[in-house]
């Protein structure tokens, strides 16, 4: 039976079910093969931080949304156009998510009476008429799964776990995609379990013919590739970019890689990546703590690795000692922070960006540390490294703040090849470097390279460069204690100039603006790229020009940027959390920026910042 | 030149012999006079010429309090981190570079108070360092507070009505943590010290070493009993593998096995001589070392071993990390960056 085929220029669909029914994997998949097909995208995981809350219940619900098109594609999209919901507890918590008149796939299976009671629906929402707004699809999705399955020797309650493969087939047939890349997954996945593989495969199949043949769905659809420039291609997470990004770093400079660090969400899987990669030489050590997670990284920088940790923040909290400690020393490190929601325990599993005067300032004494943040998933690649080069180059501790949204959103990346990635010299000493007067030749671990004001990096095993150093101050040149008061002031403020110093090797801020007619600048950093860069477009569309600015290095700042900033007439900021940026800014360039702030847990919606930015560009 | 020792198999060998002064750095010495660390010092100075290794490739890291000073004081390398935390720099020190003989210096607070946590995980990984515990029983660098290891009803600054605290035993947290070696010495014997040094230097692991060590100004003589040629006799249980746990002045007590499978003294006339413990350090069930540690009185000191307690092989953190990146490299190649940007699913753009 032949069916209507209609051509969309993007689509956005979520699928949401119970923490145990598979439905980050069932996005993950329908996404590795959208990717495949050229579509561009951008994904966005919504899940709890309990691992299985109690089935039905609405804290026990995950989601993943999957934003894909035949263009550039910047958010996961502020509503989905299709929202397949697993359950009732999934309908309550997302339908919120679902564009008025969008395609709602319901199991039906699953809306008995107890269930809808157990979220307190008191009437089915399948018959009450509440969903009239939408395309509603009632599928027996469980039973179909059941029945499609009963020729296995397996349990019902076995089947019935095969029923998120059922859903993928149908979103596969509803979107013209092929089997085949989930076909090789369940083969690599499943290989040594035969009957569990075969009833995974035949519940896609199902899901696939059920969709082909249903009266339920009259229409299919096609999403043509995106264009983008040419090369080779994969799909990536930023979690995945970040620890490929470090191994690339690790090869560059020819520093093996060490990682010291302890499991925390969102970061957890970049340790779960580097640990899979010793034969680059990787070591990975899972602490006792976060204290000691640094303590390790920074040990091994001492002995000459690329020393890295990474953490969220309560993890920076207790690492902040020794990245004073790293500071002082003027040693490298770079230290991951993918941030969540704070403060304390907070909202881990959802994404913010509010710890950036913690990266900046959450140290006693002077300690600054440069930071870099990456824009967008594939982005932590080219971060990761630029944070290396910094920490190598000018031999001090180096935050890359990532954050949930970035580490576990995904989208197209175009591979780089080795030999176009920068290569990073880390200059190790290799023999005195100072002449004392009697003209006696030594070893100065506290002598400055005049240009970066970077120390010169000794490792043990050099002989000749023997040196003690430490956290007390040290004096300038001997590395010696000193209590001395102006070696002091003299210290403190060199360490700064070395950071501040930073910015002359850093690419001037970049701003977008194709009508060159802009009087309102929006400025963002971090993962609000996307969000911000998709508000600014449609604005444009609309009319209004507005420019776009989205800063990378956080400390120190571009040299160009307080000049950017004071040749527009507004300047907005939007940022996750209440304003931390925008204090920054106002603080050191004396400019009456605006801030939009949200701390929701979730990235922005398009539609929010376009109404904010609006409001701003249109009083004058 | 001393013959290699086991744990700096992989340490580059010093090419001509070395003296104590090889080991003296030009910074002026900054305890108070009459510090028991000077001893220890020199003890330590004196002994390094006879691991035979580059002066280059050894390191010495600490913590903070009195003794974490001490890598000023050593012409190696040296890092004098932050409290507590040195245990956990040295592993990321250790677990990079077989080629280094690293050495942790440091107290009862700075390793038992703030850093207890890394020092259990460091014995329990068997991370190749050597761990000298500085025990004065008080807080000296913060002018004379209670530490975990002070007596109950202490008098101190911050416990001017006796502390509260019931202490640890060092010697008993370790060999709780299963760590592979633990001994016991005292700063005023160096001969003493500089043996316990050389069995730690040849153990595969990590080594913890606790050194009686006396704070002058804040808690003087609190190992005096040990010390005191009149008493110490009486009061020490010499450890020394294989041979019978007899001492005394008059050679009169001994160590024995209770029904209860414990330690206890008795006197020499009052057992069979078949019932006199014989010293295994090598018995790989830690609750034999555990009661060797349980015998001394935590006030009195009376029957304190000093020695090996406990010397049992298990692999090192960084020989099983190194053997994964071995087989790793012989298995699949050394890695290749190109190949794993690449990964399994890619598409062209044309």
């Amino acid at each position: 039976m032949s069916k209507e085929v209609v051509e969309l220029d993007h689509v956005s669909i979520r699928f949401a079910g119970d923490s145990g029914d598979g439905m980050q994997l069932t996005g993950d998949q329908f996404t590795s093969t959208t990717a495949i097909l050229g579509n561009d995208l951008t994904t966005l995981p919504d899940f709890p931080a309990e691992i299985r809350a109690p089935a039905g219940t609405l804290p026990g619900v995950s989601a993943f949304q999957l934003h894909f098109g035949n263009a550039d594609i910047l958010t996961p999209g502020d509503f989905a156009d299709v929202l397949v919901a697993m359950n009732p507890a999934a309908l309550k918590a997302n339908l919120k998510e679902l564009r008025k008149g969008g395609d709602l796939l319901v199991n039906t299976d699953e809306f008995g009476a107890r269930a809808l009671t157990k979220v307190g629906y008191e009437t089915n929402p399948l018959e009450d008429g509440s969903l009239d707004g939408y395309n509603v699809h009632p599928i027996a999705l469980t039973s179909m799964t059941v029945e499609a399955l009963k020729e296995f020797d397996m349990s019902k309650k076995e089947a019935e776990r095969a029923k998120n493969m059922f859903a993928l087939g149908m979103l596969l047939w509803m979107f013209t995609r092929p089997l085949e890349p989930t076909i090789k997954f369940l083969d690599a996945k499943f290989g040594k379990k035969p009957v569990i593989l075969a009833a995974n495969k035949k519940a896609l199949q199902a899901g696939w013919s059920f969709g082909e043949t249903t009266e339920s769905f009259a229409t299919q659809f096609v999403v043509k590739p995106a264009s983008m420039p040419t090369g080779t291609y994969r799909n990536i997470h930023g979690n995945l970019a970040t620890a490929y990004g470090l191994i690339a770093a690790s090869k560059r400079s020819g520093l093996p890689l060490f990682l010291g660090t302890y499991p925390i969400t969102p970061a957890s899987d970049i340790l779960h990546e580097l640990s899979k990669h010793k034969g680059f030489g990787v070591r990975t050590f899972q602490a006792e703590d976060e204290i000691a997670a640094i303590g390790a990284a920074l040990g091994a920088s001492y002995a000459g690795m690329l020393g890295v940790t990474t953490t969220s923040g309560p993890g920076v909290a207790l690492k902040s000692e020794t990245i004073g400690l790293a500071v002082a020393l003027e040693l490298p490190l770079i230290i991951i922070d993918v941030q969540r929601g704070g403060p304390s325990t907070g909202l881990p599993t959802k994404t913010e960006q509010a710890d950036l005067l913690q990266a900046m300032f959450g140290r006693n004494g002077e300690a600054p540390v440069p930071i870099v943040a990456p824009q967008s998933p594939a982005d932590c690649f080219n971060a990761a490294i630029e944070a290396a080069r910094i920490a190598i180059t000018y031999r001090t501790p180096v935050f890359l703040l990532s954050d949930g949204y970035v580490a576990n959103g995904a989208e197209p990346w175009l591979i780089p090849t080795e030999d176009s990635l920068p290569t990073i010299d880390p200059k190790f000493a290799t023999g005195p470097n100072h002449t004392l007067e009697d003209g006696t030749e030594v070893f100065w671990p506290f002598k400055r390279d005049p240009e970066t004001l970077a120390r010169p990096w000794a490792i043990p095993g050099v002989a000749g460069l023997e040196h003690r150093i430490g956290g007390i101050e040290k004096q300038d040149g001997t590395g010696n204690i000193s209590y001395d008061p102006a070696n002091h002031d003299f210290m403190v403020r060199t360490r700064q100039a070395k950071v501040d110093g930073i910015a002359k090797t850093i690419e001037p801020l970049l701003v977008d603006d194709p009508s060159g007619a802009a009087k309102t600048l929006v400025i963002g950093w971090g993962s609000t790229y996307g969000p911000i860069q998709d508000a600014c477009r449609n604005l444009r569309d609309e009319g209004i020009q507005v420019a776009h600015a989205q800063v990378r290095h956080l400390n120190p700042f571009p040299a160009n940027l307080g000049e950017v900033i004071k040749s527009y007439d507004k300047v907005v900021v939007p940022e996750m959390n209440l304003g931390q940026l925008n204090m920054l800014l106002r603080a050191k360039y004396l400019v009456d920026t605006i801030g939009f702030n949200q701390v929701r847990g979730l990235p922005f919606k398009t539609q929010e910042l376009m109404d904010a930015i609006k409001e701003v560009a249109s009083h004058g | 030149m001393a013959e290699t020792f086991a744990s700096l198999s992989l340490v580059p060998k010093a090419d001509a012999p070395q003296s104590a002064k090889d080991f003296k750095t030009d910074q002026e010495v900054r305890w108070c006079p009459g510090c028991g660390d000077y001893a220890i010092l020199a003890a330590v100075q004196g002994f390094m010429p006879e691991l035979g290794v580059k002066r280059e490739n050894i390191v010495f890291v600490s913590g903070i309090g009195c003794s974490s000073r001490f890598p000023y004081y050593m012409n190696t390398y040296g890092v004098h981190s932050i409290h507590g935390r040195a245990p956990a720099i040295a592993t990321g020190l250790a677990a990079s570079r077989p080629d280094l003989s690293v050495w942790v210096v440091t107290g009862d607070g700075d390793a038992l108070s703030i850093g207890g946590n890394h020092l259990i995980h460091a014995l329990r990984r068997n991370v190749n360092l050597k761990i000298l515990l500085f025990n004065n029983r008080i807080y000296g660098l913060t002018k004379g507070q209670f530490s975990p290891t002070s007596e109950t009803g202490k008098i101190t600054k911050s416990s001017p009505v006796g502390s509260v605290d019931h202490p640890f035993n060092p010697l008993s947290v370790a060999i709780g943590a299963e760590a592979t070696f633990v001994a016991r010495t005292i700063d005023s014997d160096r001969q003493h010290l500089q043996s316990v040094l050389r069995a730690a230097a040849e153990h595969e692991g990590t080594a913890l070493i606790e050194i009686y060590q006396n704070c002058d100004i804040f808690n003087d003589n609190a190992w005096e009993p040990l010390k005191n040629p009149d008493t110490r006799d009486d009061v020490t249980i010499r450890l020394v593998h294989g041979e019978k746990l007899i001492f005394g002045s008059q050679l009169d007590r001994c160590v024995v096995r209770k029904a209860d499978g414990t330690l206890a003294v008795a006197n020499v006339a009052d057992v069979a001589e078949s019932e006199i413990v014989v010293h295994d350090a090598h018995n790989v069930d830690p609750s034999y070392a555990f009661s060797l540690s349980r015998l001394s009185h935590p006030e009195t000191l009376q029957d304190t071993p000093i020695g090996v307690f406990r010397d049992v092989k298990r692999p090192t953190f960084e020989s099983g990390l190194r053997a994964q990146i071995e087989t790793a490299e012989a298995v699949a190649g050394a890695g290749d960056l190109n190949a794993l940007l690449q990964g399994k699913d890619t598409w062209e753009v044309r």
